[in-house]
């Protein structure tokens, strides 16, 4: 089949009959595709089985015309053009970090293309110029995990497969890592594929998203698309919301603020220097949005306040809770209310409202 | 007190045996404890058993199953006969192969210890960096499984040089050709030469404890292999 997609088709029942993975999925060939779920729901299996690393019978796995596995063809791994990331950082523990990078840069030309990617360039990128003489057990979490993607990195892949790279990591780690895989997501043009259990990883790194469940697929589609539905089967609880990508258009110097503009409106939000024109995405949580049937005008310390319709409410796993998803232009928005305050506000699918948005996390 | 040359001989003997023994079962038996690290066949637990045999059965019943192989209308016999190479038995060769199969579990089993405890991951990790299966043996097992390879070099060359029963009953007693150390002790207490009798005995229990003690300096270290005693 001609394709410009990643098609992976896989269907798994364990010898124990019980768990059970059963995808058909198609995803875009640039950018992070994130897999999200719950642990246990067969993100790793479905991760590794498109690796080569397990061998699920009849399942089909190709990256744009290359076909890895159809039938009862199936490329083993060290033949397929991909970057694998384990969960903990799994650097050979008889070399030090140059010694591993170096491991994989001699074998890059293995298979088909064009050798070893540009050693100085991942150094850089990753920042790990320091580290090369190091051995594995020298370094902490994070730095091992960023000599592991610079590794996986080297051989050039076409694919990049990241298995919860930031799970085996503390709060700290995990930012700082953060900031480099968005770097790297900025830097390299091959696509990602990213399994994560946390909604916060994904909200920052993805563009699309599969949501995994029980090892089926119950969601799929742009980052924002899926992040605005209300009908996940996950309970996302707390971090329910939306991501908006916008634009800054012009900075109040006297207020420390920027002006983001999106299709559909436009929130002011912290100022961190941002550069005119620059591109950013913005993470609005349904906890951090209220609703009022009038405008308050300089009635609250709440800075923006957003026209928007309802376009459905659903109970929150909260009974206390509701969710009312909001549009506004072309972007959706959640807000996370009480029902009380619902029944107050005699709150009806098709209403105008007003949105007061307390908070907003950017990723620039 | 003046070594004997046929003293010299049994000790150069002895150590000739023994690199040879070492050296070929590290050569066939890394294969089969890769093999046994490696396979969910169910062959894996009676074959695992079956190249243990030899840590438990008296070594007179290998001696003598291999001195019924070796005979001229044997197994063995008939296969070197056939080959031109003559009888195996009372012969250096014939020392070596019985010793090979005495001292394999000592080999084999640090091998098959030291290749669990690698796990899959570094094999998995070397794939997806465009390894070959042959690549990741060597380039990852091997070097991994290091602290395994001493283990079991030290373990069978020991083990052959300590070997008694099998020898006596393949090798016979022939000075310079099958005679070796615990054989030719064995010879002096027969003839009262206890001197000489202490002499290769203080010998062998030096060489012993070295061993051992190197071994469990070895163990000490953190990577974990090796034969459980």
């Amino acid at each position: 089949m001609k394709t410009r997609k990643i098609i992976a088709k896989f269907k798994h029942q364990t010898e124990r009959g019980g768990f059970c993975l059963d995808v058909d999925l198609a995803l875009p060939t640039q950018g992070v595709s994130a897999i999200f779920g719950r642990s246990g729901a067969g993100k790793t299996s479905l991760l590794r089985a498109m690796a080569g690393l397990d061998r699920i019978a009849n399942g089909v796995m190709q990256l744009g015309d290359e076909i890895w596995q159809n039938g009862a063809g199936f490329t083993p791994t060290h033949k397929r053009r991909i970057g694998y990331i384990f969960q903990e950082a799994s650097l050979f523990s008889h070399l030090n970090a140059g010694e591993n990078l170096a491991y994989a840069q001699k074998r890059a030309w293995r298979v088909e293309g064009d050798g070893a990617a540009d050693f100085d360039m991942l150094v850089e990128l990753l920042g790990i110029g320091g580290l090369l003489k190091r051995h594995p057990d020298q370094l902490s979490g994070g730095e091992r995990q960023r000599v592991a993607i610079a590794r996986a990195l080297l051989v050039n892949p076409n694919l990049l497969l990241m298995d919860e790279p930031l799970a085996a990591l503390d709060i700290e780690r995990k930012n700082e890592i953060l900031s480099y895989l968005e770097r790297l997501r900025n830097e390299i043009k091959i696509p990602i594929i990213y399994v994560s259990h946390s909604i916060d990883e994904v909200a920052r790194l993805a563009d699309h998203m599969v949501v995994l469940h029980e090892g089926k697929v119950v969601a799929q589609g742009a980052l924002a698309a899926v992040l605005s539905r209300l009908d996940l089967p996950l309970k996302l609880g707390q971090d329910i919301g939306v991501v908006i990508e916008a634009e800054i258009t012009e900075r109040d110097e006297k207020w420390h603020l920027a002006r983001a503009v999106f299709n559909g409106g436009e929130l002011w939000i912290a100022d961190e220097n941002d550069t005119i024109g620059v591109a950013i995405r913005m993470r609005i949580l349904a906890r951090d949005v209220s609703l009022a049937k009038q405008k308050i005008d300089g009635d609250s310390s709440i800075l923006n306040g957003l026209s928007v319709e309802i376009i459905d409410i659903k109970p929150d796993e909260h009974a206390a809770m509701l969710l009312v998803q909001l549009r506004l232009g072309e972007q959706v928005l959640i807000a996370r209310i009480t029902a009380k305050s619902a029944a107050q506000l005699a709150l009806e699918i098709g209403d105008d409202v007003w949105a007061l948005v307390k908070s907003v996390s950017v990723i620039r | 007190m003046e070594i004997s040359q046929t003293d010299m001989a049994a000790i150069w003997l002895t150590l000739r045996l023994a690199s040879t023994v070492t050296l070929l079962l590290l050569l066939i038996g890394t294969p089969m404890a890769w093999w046994l690290s490696q396979t969910r066949s169910k062959l894996k637990a009676p074959i695992a058993a079956f190249l243990a045999l030899p840590l438990i059965l008296p070594p007179t019943v290998i001696g003598f199953y291999l001195l019924v192989a070796m005979a001229p209308d044997g197994v063995l016999g008939q296969l070197t006969n056939g080959l031109g190479l003559g009888s195996l038995a009372f012969s250096f060769w014939g020392l070596v192969l019985a010793s090979m199969i005495y001292s394999l579990p000592f080999v084999v089993q640090p091998l098959h210890n030291a290749f669990e405890a690698i796990g899959a991951r570094p094999l998995e990790v070397a794939a997806t960096l465009r390894a070959t299966p042959i690549d990741r043996f060597f380039s990852v097992v091997m070097p991994l499984a290091k602290p395994g390879f001493i283990s079991a070099a030290i373990l069978g060359f020991a083990h052959t040089v300590g070997e008694f029963g099998v020898v006596l009953m393949i090798g016979g007693n022939i000075p310079y050709k099958t005679q070796v150390i615990s054989v030719k002790i064995y010879e002096h207490v027969e003839l009262f030469e206890y001197e000489q009798a202490h002499y290769l005995s203080v010998l062998m229990m030096g060489f012993s404890f070295v061993v051992l003690l190197g071994l469990y300096l070895l163990r000490g270290t953190k990577t974990k292999f090796g034969m459980r005693f």
